[in-house]
This record gives structure tokens, sequence and C-alpha cells, in this order.
């Protein structure tokens, strides 16, 4: 029961990076590379689907809650202000598309909300998780660090990370759903930032040596986790054939094949830490009758219900965005 | 008053809540709505009820997204700023709000997506079904939410684990606690009157400035006649909803009535000032026998006062006090405005009425004042508990939560409110005083042919020229 919880937390949460990932970097493109053509493009290419992307969100935050209750009070405590930051930043942005579309005058103050907000929450989640990767200040399972305890070069420089990984992803969305001159500017920024996402990478590997990060000694114990690194590798290859090939459809899942492996890895070293290292799983775990009560409900049922109507969803605005795709 | 991090943090769960709250109301009743609307619209094709649906459905997407992102924050702030009430009380509440997430946000964002930009990809009866099922999705919403909070104001079917969880003992105990299923309705008819006051509001409106005459008469009929049978379900409900607080939150009732020491028989209380220093009632005026007569319906029975209880465990008095009593006048004036609104409304006299229409177009907000002090009646009258008799507020905060964070979170919250309700408020009004009339869309290319929609059966006072729209 813990562990099917587990799977259920992981794939909930990979979801979420792949998909509301792209929609956040489609937000951070839009403040970049838009002007009023493409910003058209760019926004049907993600209005439909944003909200269902952000669901995940949702989800990870009550999976969390409902089967692992000391890590979902522990996280979001310690993490008081930056969770402000990206709540913020999600509200602005998520109004945005509804408000953009009913504005005259005022259309500015949401392209910058849009975009602002995209790029608050994507800097949130790269900082948290590099808090983590780090270490949070914690003793007896309670958050010890104080108000910015989870602030460190090391968190701020993943939040840039997750930026550049997620502004990728974006991107390559944008090759697949658009057509014409967004296409072309999405498919010019790719090798940029892929280039950016892999120099961010090398600096976190030698910072994690530096700094004799816990982190690193779970590698050397457990070799296979290299094969995360290499399927990595391989997906940024396909990616540059695929970019030099202006294949559409392929970049965007070979970016996705990245985020997969570096979630893959992060996961398996953590393993079986839930909060590295201070909380285990079983530490975490709600008591049986909660794990099974959602089980035999949403777990079973629901669950695969909630991938269905992600996939009607997506097979409904499948192909290139319409020129006419304008709002209802 | 110091200002805590606890106050801080009620102020904000207050202020956060109560401003979500008013989106979720207001779709839950016009989600329903639309999915009516539209299968009258595929069943009769009549070109109005399209018209009605389109413009309605702009109007949905606007509260719809308020809702969704003023939502989201609720899902975090359980533990950020409670994150002791998470720790104990995640093992229920957790699993209840994740059935919430997992069985009423899918249906609602993903057939969202397709009501507002998917006209044109899918055929007429799939259009009818994923409006039906967002419709399902707000309903399936409040319901859980519903259980969850009924659980913190009767807790039931746990057990205290010696790390201090509350663990469940018995899911049935807490999914069918008599409690849900007076409160989940009370909430379901709450929702539904919301969308009808507003529907029938715009109605009312159009007619008195002569326009949209069609399309007008719909609103202000279907919202009318929904709303008067509804009102008195309303009522009925609320009496139950009464019942159970009489029974196991007898402070909160005693709260509500005003009544600071036992009587026998009861009087009650219609107005009064309440003075919790002289725990006494100044100016009251009460009817004797009444209390004891709505609280246990019996003319003579004994009826509990607040100084039956300690006054660590007394809520304050004056917030569930005049809420109650706000709450029973909207729903008193609606239901005036209901009966009377349908009555002129079928006899066709109420285009004469123009107070009526103006009575019916100021009320619209009425139903949302109810909710919101329905809500504080409900919540504050619980306090000093977060679950009721089991945990205090005091005790369920982040407990290293300082003063300087939940300051820093308030003023974003307020600021973030303002100014996305303000321009919400204001894209809302402008799309309500534009009016149906540019409502419908062209067919895009490659788009399902709707039902042709004639233009034979339009009131000739229309203003709104649509004969080359489909």
């Amino acid at each position: 029961m813990i562990l099917f919880w587990v799977a259920v937390l992981a794939i909930s949460m990979l979801l979420y990076v792949l998909l509301d990932g792209f929609d956040l970097g489609v937000g951070m493109l839009f403040g970049m590379i838009g002007d009023r053509e493409r910003r058209s493009a760019m926004l049907s290419a993600v209005a439909p689907v944003w909200d269902g992307n952000e669901t995940w969100l949702i989800v990870t935050g009550v999976i969390l809650w409902g089967a692992f209750p000391p890590v979902y009070a522990t996280l979001l405590s310690a993490f008081y202000l930056p969770l402000l930051l990206m709540l913020a930043g999600l509200i602005l942005r998520g109004v945005a598309f509804e408000f953009r579309a009913h504005a005259e005058t005022s259309r500015w103050v949401w392209d910058i909300a849009f975009a602002g907000g995209s790029f608050a929450a994507a800097f949130v989640q790269g900082m948290t998780v590099g808090a983590l990767v780090e270490g949070l200040p914690i003793t007896n399972g309670r958050y010890t660090g104080g108000d910015f305890g989870w602030l460190s070069p090391f968190a701020l420089l993943c939040g840039v990370g997750l930026c550049l990984g997620y502004a990728l992803l974006g991107a390559c969305w944008l090759v697949k759903k658009c057509e014409g001159d967004t296409r072309d500017a999405a498919y010019r920024l790719i090798p940029r930032l892929a280039i950016g996402l892999l120099a961010f990478l090398f600096v976190v590997f030698v910072y994690a040596l530096a700094a004799h990060l816990q982190v690193m000694d779970r590698w050397l114990q457990r070799p296979y986790l290299l094969v995360f690194p290499v399927i990595g590798a391989a997906a940024i290859a396909g990616l540059a054939r695929s970019v030099a090939r202006r294949r559409d459809g392929v970049p965007f899942r070979m970016v996705a094949l990245t985020f997969a492996a570096a979630f893959g890895t992060l996961a398996i070293s953590f393993w079986p830490y839930m909060i590295p290292f201070s909380m285990t799983i079983d530490d975490a775990a709600a008591p049986h009758a909660s794990l099974a009560f959602m089980f035999w409900g949403e777990g079973l049922f629901v669950f695969p219900l909630m991938l269905i109507y992600a996939a009607v969803n997506y097979r409904v605005f499948h192909g290139k965005v319409r020129p006419d795709a304008g709002h209802h | 008053m110091e200002l805590t991090a606890l106050l801080l943090s009620r102020i904000q769960f207050a202020f956060t809540i109560s401003f979500h709250i008013i989106f979720p109301s207001f779709t839950i009743g016009l989600a329903a709505w639309l999915t009516v609307l539209e299968a009258l619209h595929l069943t009769t094709g009549q070109p109005a009820y399209r018209s009605v649906f389109e413009f309605w459905l702009k109007i949905f997407g606007v509260a719809f997204g308020l809702g969704v992102v003023s939502g989201v924050v609720m899902a975090f702030e359980f533990g950020t700023n409670w994150s002791a009430l998470s720790r104990m009380s995640g093992p229920i509440q957790g699993p209840l709000l994740s059935y919430e997430t997992f069985t009423a946000f899918f249906l609602e964002a993903s057939f969202f997506g397709i009501l507002l930009f998917g006209r044109s990809r899918v055929p007429p009866w799939f259009y009818l079904f994923s409006t039906a099922m967002v419709a399902l999705g707000t309903m399936f919403s409040a319901f859980w939410i519903m259980v969850n909070n009924s659980w913190m104001q009767v807790p039931v079917g746990y057990a205290t684990t010696a790390s201090g969880q509350f663990a469940p003992t018995d899911w049935p105990a807490i999914l069918f606690s008599p409690v849900v299923w007076v409160r989940f309705p009370h909430m379901l008819l709450a929702s539904f009157l919301t969308g009808a006051s507003c529907v029938a509001g715009t109605g009312a409106w159009y007619l008195l400035r002569g326009e949209y005459h069609a399309e007008a008469r719909i609103m202000l009929r279907m919202g009318l006649f929904l709303a008067a049978v509804l009102v008195p379900a309303q009522i009925f409900f609320g009496h139950l909803v009464g019942d159970y607080v009489h029974d196991k939150q007898p402070v909160k009732f005693a709260a509500i009535e005003g009544r600071w020491h036992d009587e026998q028989p009861a009087s009650e209380v219609l107005i009064a000032l309440p003075d919790e220093g002289a725990e006494a009632n100044r100016y009251s005026i009460s009817i004797p026998v009444l209390g004891s007569l709505i609280g246990s319906m019996s003319f003579t029975a004994k009826e509990a006062g607040l100084t039956d209880f300690p006054a660590r465990d007394r809520p304050p008095v004056a917030i569930p006090f005049f809420a109650f009593r706000i709450m029973v006048g909207c729903g008193l004036l609606m239901l005036f405005l209901a009966w009377y609104g349908s009555y002129l409304s079928a006899t066709e006299r109420i285009g004469e009425r123009r107070w009526m229409l103006w009575a019916i177009f100021l009320g619209f907000p009425l139903p949302w004042i109810a909710i919101l002090t329905g809500w504080f009646t409900a919540e504050v009258g619980r306090q000093p508990w977060t679950v009721y008799g089991v945990l205090r507020t005091a005790d369920a905060i982040t407990p290293f939560l300082t003063v300087r964070e939940a300051t820093i979170s308030l003023v974003v919250f307020c600021a973030v409110y303002s100014f996305i309700f303000a321009f919400g408020i204001h894209y809302i009004y402008r799309l309500l005083r534009a009016g149906p009339a540019g409502g419908l869309i062209e067919p895009p290319v490659g788009a399902v042919p709707n039902r042709p929609m004639s233009v034979v059966d339009r009131s000739a006072t229309s203003t709104a020229p649509m004969g080359d729209r489909t």
C-alpha cells in the first residue's frame, strides 16, 4: 500500500513537471520572444490544457497530505515564503489566460503577469528541489531553519536551472504546436537553452563534488544510477538530431525523456527518504486505514480515469494550433 | 489586540477562503444551469438558448478562473500555516481532500478546456456531455469539502494514535455522518440559488434597460422559478443544520441564539446587542417560548445558555449572532423576491412592476451575503476549536511560524486578491453590459455543424440582430 502511493506520487510529480513544465516554459518565452502574433499563437498552444496540467501539482500536494502527512506538514511550512511567491505567480499567470482575452487597454498588465508569474513559479520549484538536495535543517522530524533556512547559493542555482529546463520544454512544445514564425523562433532558441541547461548541470555536478553533498555518496554506492545520465545524454543527442532535421514532434519527447531521467536520478538517489536525509517513506506513511481508503477508490479507479480525461483533453486539441483557435 | 502569528494566520485563512467561496458558489450553480441550457438548445433548436449559453459561458470562464487560482492557495495553506493540524489530521483530512482533487478537479479542468475552446472540435452530444461533466465536477468538489468540514465540526470515526495523529477507524461513519448529509445539500442549494439569483438579476437589468428581450425573459423566468422552488427547500435544510448544531455543538447554538443563561422554556432573541463582558444582551427584543420551539420542537424544553460552558471554550458571540441573523434575513428576502417575482412573471405582469425588476436586479448578491455569513456562523461559532472539542486553533498553527512571515503573506494575499478581484469584476461587468448580442462565434473551419438556428421565433422587440449567425 505504501509503495503504491509512492508510485502514484512519483507519477503525478513527473507528469506535473513535464506538463506544467512546458506551459510555464511557454509563459517565460512569452515574455522573451513574443511579439503580438507570436503571443497569440503561444497562448493558444497552452490555453486549453494549462488548468489540467496545474492540477497535477494539487494532486501531488493532496497525496502528500493524505498518504504522508508529516512530509506535507514539514515541507510546506518550511518553504513558507518561497511557496507564497510561487502561489502569487500561479495566481497571476492563471487569471491572465482569461483576463487577457477580455482586456482592451490593460492587456500589457496580463502579459507581464503571465510571463512573470510563470517565471516565479518555475524558479521557486527549482529552488525548493535544490534546497532538498542540499538538505533542510530538520531535527526530530521538525523543521528548525527559520524564515530563510532554505536559502543557499545552490538552491538559487537550481532555481535558475529549472527555469532553463522549463523554457526548453516550452520551446519544444511550441515547435510541436505552432507553425511559421513562432515555430522558427522556438527552433532558434532550443540550442541556446539546451547548452544553458547542460552548463547548469555541469556546475551543479562540480558544486556537489566540491561541497561533498550527501547525494554524491549515494551515486558512488549505487553505480547503476549512472543509467539515468546515459539515458539523458542519449535524449539530448536525439534532441540535437531532431532539431537539425526540423522534425516538429520529436524535440518535445526528447526533452521530456531528459526530464524523466533527471527525475529518476533524484528519486532513486533519495530512496528510501522522502525528505533527504531525515524522513523515510515508512516514517512518513499515514496509517493503513488512510492508505487503504485512498487505494480502493481514487487509487484503483479514479486515477486511471484521470489519466484518461487528460488524454481525452490532449486528443481533442491535438495537432497544430489552428489559426482560428481564438478565444471562445 | 496583539498581532500574533496565530491571529494573522486566522485572518489570512478567513480572508483567502471567503474570497475563494465567492466563485465556486457561483460556478456550481452556473455549470448546472449551462448544462440545462445546452440540453434545451440541442432538443428545441431555439437560438435564444444558445445565445444565453454563450453569454453565460464567458462569465463562467472568468469566474471559474478566479475560483481555480484561489483554490490552489487553499491546498497549500493547510500545510504552510496550519502544519500542526495537517500533521495530526492528515490521515483523515488528507484522504478526503485527495478524493476532491481526484474526482472533481480533473473532470472540471479537462472538460472546461473543451467548453471554452472545443465547440468546433467535438460533436454536439460530446459538447453537452462536457458541460455536464464540468457541472458534476463542481458538485463532487462541494461534496468532499463538506465532508471534510463536517468532520472538523463533528469529528467521528477516528482514534488518537500514540504519536498524536487522528487515525481513521470508521470511514463510513465519516462519509455518512448525518451532519454531512444536511450540510452538503444546504451548500449545494445555496450555490444553485446564487446562480439563479445572478441570472434573474441580469434578466431584470436588461428588461429595465429595454434590451435583449428574448434572452432577458429566459433568464428572468428560469432564475425566478428555480429560486421559488429552491428557497423553501433551503430554509428546510437550514432548519436541519440548526438541529445538528443544537445537538452536537450546544455552545455554538447558544452563541447564535444569544442565550447567556439556561432558560425553560426558552425565549427566542430576535435582535439584541450581546455584551460578552456583562454576559448579557442589551436592547434585546425576544419572543417567549419560541426558543424552545425552534431548538427542541417543544413548548417546555430547557435550552442551554453560554454560561454553562467555561469562558475558554466559548466562541466570540457577536460574529455568529449577527452573521446568522443576516443570513436568515437574506433568505426571507429571497423568498419574497422569488415567489412574488414568479407570480408576476407567470401572469406576464412583471414588465409593469419596475420596482420589482429593480428589487430583483439589486438583490442579486443576496445569496452571496447569505453564504458568507452562514460560513462565518459555522466557522467562528466552532472556535476556539479547529477540530471541534479535540484540537484548539491555537495548537493547530505551524509552531515556528514568525510574525514576519505571517505579515508578509497576509499583505501579499490581500494585494494580489484585491488586484485580480478588481479586474475580474470589471471584466465581468463589461461582459454583462455588452450583453448576449455579440455572443455567438462564427463556426470555425472544419467545425461540426450545429443545428441551424432559426430566427423566426425571436421576439420582435429584440434589439439584437443575429440573423446571419449560426
